[in-house]
């Protein structure tokens, strides 16, 4: 459903402010979601000043530095700090990315960081990703045969192993799907951009028989259908990749298969 | 324990809309715009079979300050909602999903609906 206000115990309020220590020359602004759910209070936006001369240069160092010398609670998922595991998936300055490959003086002004828009935050920056799991795992991310198993691999031509390119490289960072208004709003039904990318990873993969069925599975007014082509997830992608794309390719199959 | 109430995470608010989606809303909102048009739309049609009195009264308002302000902004409705209209035939055919061109046509569709409402009204008061 369509709720363009925060419900009351989202609303963000006020929190604490932490000021660079005295004699830092760059000193850039942090403001960043806090939400703590053993105290039962709302979400605050916490300042935290940064000496840039003693910070490595993406986002993600910002906050490791906080989490180390200021505020230990802070909270956020990071692992390979290079682009490749999607766990730093967040909301900075206004768009979503990865903390690790963002640069911090490609913000101008404050860095606002916030976690992933519309979905039940868990903890400060940590969204509860359940239910894009479970999405995921409904359209069977998986190679399907009915043939016998060859006595070696299953071949593919290079021209038919280029389809994959610009598909295979999706992390699943959820970057483009919480950056997409109609999964704002209908995220309950609607799949959203990158497991649509990924069902039609599985749909142009000339190996996988399953085609039949997987578009069965999407024609339906909301699993489908439910994008508009707004391109907020191909304008998001961390990674270059156009979800928007591989949606209208799957809206294309489905006409072509009707005849 | 009882399971707590998660919060919902800041959308809308904090997030900064690109060109594209700003041109998708605005799309939706001609559209519901261009129906409301029509009621306008139907009045004249009816007016005009009522006879000269009725029509008369249409003529009033069209010619009201107010109307005007409506029919232009109709043109201007009308005009987006075509061209960006004519963007998703292209999007269907599977055309234009570049970041760059994406942005460079959503531009496009804004500055075309200004030309073409400009157009259209210099033509109605030259014809």
């Amino acid at each position: 459903m369509v709720e363009f206000a925060l419900p009351k115990n989202s609303k963000v309020g006020t929190g604490k402010s932490v000021k660079a220590p005295s004699g830092s020359k760059r000193v850039k602004a942090f403001k960043v979601y806090r939400y703590d759910p053993d105290s039962g209070k709302n979400p605050t936006l916490d300042t935290f000043e940064v000496d840039l001369d003693q910070c490595g240069p993406m986002v993600l160092d910002a906050l490791i530095k906080i989490k180390n010398e200021v505020d230990s609670s802070l909270t956020f998922r990071r692992s390979c700090r290079e682009g490749v595991c999607g766990s730093c998936a967040m909301n900075i300055d206004g768009g979503n990315t990865l903390a690790c490959t963002k640069a911090i003086e490609d913000v101008s002004g404050e860095v606002k960081i916030y976690p992933l828009p519309h979905m039940p935050v868990v903890k400060d920056l940590v969204p509860d990703l359940t239910h894009f799991y479970a999405q995921y795992a409904s359209i069977k991310p998986w190679m399907q045969t009915e043939t016998p198993a060859p006595t070696r691999e299953r071949l593919q031509s290079k021209e038919d192993r280029e389809k994959l390119d610009g598909l295979y490289e999706c992390i699943l960072c959820a970057c483009c799907s919480t950056s997409c208004p109609s999964y704002w709003w209908n995220g309950d039904r609607y799949l959203g951009p990158a497991i649509l990318l990924q069902a039609y990873r599985w749909l142009v993969d000339t190996r996988d028989e399953g085609t039949g069925e997987r578009l069965d599975n999407l024609e339906d007014p909301f699993r489908l259908y439910r994008c508009h082509t707004i391109m907020n997830c191909t304008n998001t992608c961390p990674k270059g990749l156009n979800p928007a794309k591989a949606i209208a390719s799957i809206k294309q199959m489905m006409v072509e298969r009707r005849g | 324990m009882a399971q707590i109430e998660r919060p919902l995470s800041p959308h809308l608010q904090v997030y900064r809309l690109p060109l594209t989606a700003l041109a998708s809303i605005t799309h939706r909102a001609t559209g519901v715009g261009l129906g409301f048009g029509t009621l306008l739309l139907t009045w004249w049609l009816v007016a005009a079979a009522s006879g000269p009195e009725a029509y008369g009264n249409f003529q009033w308002f069209a010619g009201s300050i107010l109307g005007i302000l409506i029919l232009f902004g109709f043109t201007w409705a009308l005009s987006f909602h075509l061209l960006n209209g004519l963007r998703h035939l292209f999007w269907d055919a599977g055309w234009g999903f570049d970041k760059q061109e994406s942005h460079k046509a959503s531009l496009l569709v804004v500055g075309g609906s200004v030309a073409l409402t400009v157009i259209v009204w210099i033509a109605a008061f030259i014809f």
